[in-house]
């Protein structure tokens, strides 16, 4: 739909409905109302080089290094990558690589620091004035500041922003929905910085040019809906909050769009074709740290929950602070987890190590006992649509499934295998517990691999096309040679006819 | 003058066009299942196959005298493109299904025991393989296609082809198994 319903026009506070979805345990009472707590300085911080999607950053720094807090370690490389700073200060012990906050358990180019300790700030960022800024002064400080989205995805900021450039945009959206049980650091962050988090929108607003800035939160976070409506009038431009309903995957950006605007982004187009940027409410508030106070992204609030933690509790934590501090700062395992996910329970991402680091896309810590993990065994198919009916992109998950576990990849893409947003609402609403998301991403990663294999054996022909080229050229500049010396002999041969005799043959050129 | 220049050129233009409709007439065609042989064979003439180069491949192929799954720098897919055009012979289903489980490989050379001679870079049908001579050699993985020429030449025995590592760009979940037993919702840790 490209343009605004009637309804719209008329009651612009109107919510829309969002086809599909689930209504998962909420879990989201274990730490809701505990204030956040910082976290002490770890004794050591491990600082991926990359934490964004996009390319990797360039290490800046040695080992045995000192470095300070805030201090530039990792250079942004590319047109599609973030900066890396130094959450704290300290020696850096290495330069290396270090297992990934990942399923895979891989390895990634990682930064390690001891910590001094005294956690000495460097030299902070240029400030900004953002009112007499213009937008690009301000895109610029933003990606500085290394700032990426926090919602999970950690898209660079300053890269999306940039988006202004080439569509019309109208309003800035920001995403404090929340949708994944469990999580409640974003309502934390809206109950307890609501005025920067607005100060922020309206940096960002400024910066993308927009007349309208429209918070959405889910329905059952009406603290947070309170602080944020107590800043309504603090900018110059029209802001409102919108609720909207507790329902999962609310939060995704297409989905709150929708609900927002009533305006549906066509399958593989951007929300920007709308005219809609959507921004994670914890990305708004990184962006009133950087520009206000020249504070580039060095730490975060995550949530630490699950019955497998003993106190579970909302954490300020610096970036690289390995997952096991953090998991014993918060009093540590109950009990042997059965699984320990970075995110939220329903996208978020196993690991098997807890070494591993928070990143600037963790938005959750959990350890989940095994009653939460409602394992249960897998059974057949039994068409009964449940899947269908949660699916939020109006997909046919049990068909999808069908053929991939065929081995038709290219079936499953007809019926919209690539517009699957991996919300796992249908693995959850699945009565057989069939593991149907999983199907996807597996399939999602073949395609991708099938795809730069292709990508690669086209380089590869071309490398090969390059050698015959130059071999050819090569026997041919032989053959000229050879030729050149026949013909220079045989000169000197009519010149010097006795000589000629005693001479030998030329040698063969060596190969 | 005016009229000699019209004449050349109608004689021209007419000279031309008879050509060119000569050239439609008695078009000779390289027979077109060749060419598609060849647009999907890699192109990169390693001599896994046996025969002379890709071109030598596809002749023998469109001859039917060599097996669409001969070329194993290819594997899968190329097995899979070609059957589209040249049709599976009796059995090749099978093979294609045994190719199913190829893993991509690439060289890799022991450095220790490379002594910088210099012949596996000559070999190297994509230049996958860099390092000047008397200096030890290593390998491009993204150009190298595992053909294994450069194996068969190594003096010491320095070089191996080996599964292509996995890191976390190419790195996706495992196919959950259909099995019908314990499963839980949610992504379960995966493994390397
Ligand atoms: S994971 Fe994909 S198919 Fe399943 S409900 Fe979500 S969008 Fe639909
Ligand atoms: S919800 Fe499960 S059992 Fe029902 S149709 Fe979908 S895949 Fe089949
Ligand atoms: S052929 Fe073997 S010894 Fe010679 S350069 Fe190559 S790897 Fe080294
Ligand atoms: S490096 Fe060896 S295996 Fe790889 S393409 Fe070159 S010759 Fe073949």
């Amino acid at each position: 739909m490209a343009f605004p319903s009637l309804a719209a026009l008329l009651r612009p506070s109107q919510i829309f409905a969002v086809r599909g979805g689930v209504h998962p345990e909420p879990g989201k009472h274990l730490t809701a109302e505990a204030e956040v707590l910082d976290m002490p300085v770890p004794p050591l911080v491990r600082v991926p080089l990359q934490q964004h999607s996009g390319a990797m950053a360039e290490p800046l720094v040695r080992r045995d290094d000192i470095v300070l807090k805030g201090q530039l370690i990792g250079q942004a490389r590319g047109a599609m990558s973030a900066n890396i700073h130094a959450p704290t200060s300290g020696r850096v012990i290495a330069v290396g690589h270090f297992t990934a906050p990942h399923p895979s358990n891989l390895p990634i180019p990682t930064i390690t620091i001891r910590s001094d300790g005294e956690d000495r700030w460097g030299p902070r960022l240029p400030r900004l004035r953002p009112e007499d800024a213009n937008p690009d002064e301000i895109a610029a400080q933003i990606e500085r500041a290394g700032i990426v989205g926090l919602g999970g995805a950690a898209f660079p900021a300053a890269v999306k922003l940039n988006q202004r450039r080439k569509y019309a945009l109208d309003l800035l959206l920001l995403n404090g929905a929340e949708c994944e049980p469990y999580l409640t650091c974003d309502d934390r962050l809206m109950r307890e910085h609501a005025e920067g988090l607005v100060d922020g929108a309206g940096i960002m607003a400024r910066a993308l040019g927009v007349s309208r800035i429209v918070i959405a939160v889910e329905a059952n976070k009406p603290e947070a809906i309170a602080a944020l409506r107590r800043y309504k009038h603090a900018l110059g431009i029209a802001l409102s909050v919108a609720v909207v309903p507790t329902q999962y995957p609310m939060g995704s950006a297409k989905h709150l769009v929708l609900a927002v605007t009533g305006k549906e982004t066509p399958a593989r187009a951007r929300t920007a074709e709308l005219g809609v940027l959507v921004y994670n409410v914890g990305t708004a508030h990184a962006v009133h740290l950087a520009v206000r106070y020249g504070e580039p992204l060095i730490s975060r609030i995550l949530t630490v929950s699950g019955r497998a933690i003993a106190r579970p509790a909302n954490v300020r934590v610096l970036i690289g602070t390995p997952v096991a501090d953090v998991i014993a700062f918060c009093g540590g395992l109950t009990a042997e987890p059965d699984r320990v996910l970075l995110g939220g329970p329903m996208m978020g991402l196993p690991i098997q190590n807890l070494r591993v680091p928070v990143v600037k896309g963790t938005c959750g810590i959990l350890a989940l006992s095994a009653a939460e993990t409602r394992a249960s065994a897998q059974m057949p198919c039994i068409r009964c649509g449940s899947c269908v009916q949660a699916c939020p992109c109006g997909l046919t998950p049990f068909e999808m499934n069908a053929r991939i576990h065929a081995g038709d990849l290219d079936g499953a893409v007809k019926v919209g295998l690539m517009d699957c947003i991996a919300c796992g609402a249908c693995a959850y609403a699945c009565p057989s517990s069939i593991p149907l998301v999983q199907a996807f991403d597996h399939a999602k990663g073949k395609l991708a691999e099938t795809q730069s294999r292709k990508h690669q054996q086209e380089e590869t022909r071309r490398l090969a096309i390059a050698r015959q080229a130059r071999e050819a050229a090569m026997a041919e500049a032989k053959r000229q040679a050879m030729a050149r010396r026949k013909a220079e002999m045989a000169a000197r041969k009519a010149t010097e006819p006795g000589a000629a005799v005693a001479e030998l043959p030329p040698a063969q050129a060596a190969p | 003058m005016i009229v000699a220049a019209s004449a050349m050129s109608t004689l021209g233009l007419g000279l031309g066009l008879l050509l060119g409709l000569a050239a439609r007439r008695f078009h000779v065609e390289t027979p077109p299942l060749l060419g598609e042989i060849e647009k999907i064979l890699p192109g990169t003439n390693c001599g896994a196959c046996g025969f002379a180069g890709c071109a030598g491949l596809a002749l023998a192929m469109s001859e039917g005298a060599a097996p669409i799954t001969a070329c194993p720098p290819g594997g899968r897919e190329v097995a899979l493109a070609l059957a589209e055009i040249v049709g599976i012979e009796e059995g090749a289903e099978a093979s294609i299904a045994g190719m199913a489980e190829l893993q991509p490989m690439v060289a890799f050379i022991f450095e220790d025991h490379c002594t910088g001679c210099g012949k596996c870079f000559k070999r190297c049908p994509t230049d996958a393989i860099v390092g000047a001579a008397k200096q030890i050699h290593t390998v491009v993985m993204d150009a190298c296609i595992g053909c294994d020429a450069c194996v068969d030449i190594c003096p010491t025995e320095a070089i191996v082809t080996r599964r292509k590592p996995r890191t976390l760009n190419n790195w996706y979940w495992d196919k959950p198994a259909l099995a019908f037993g314990a499963a839980a919702p949610g992504r379960s840790a995966g493994t390397a």
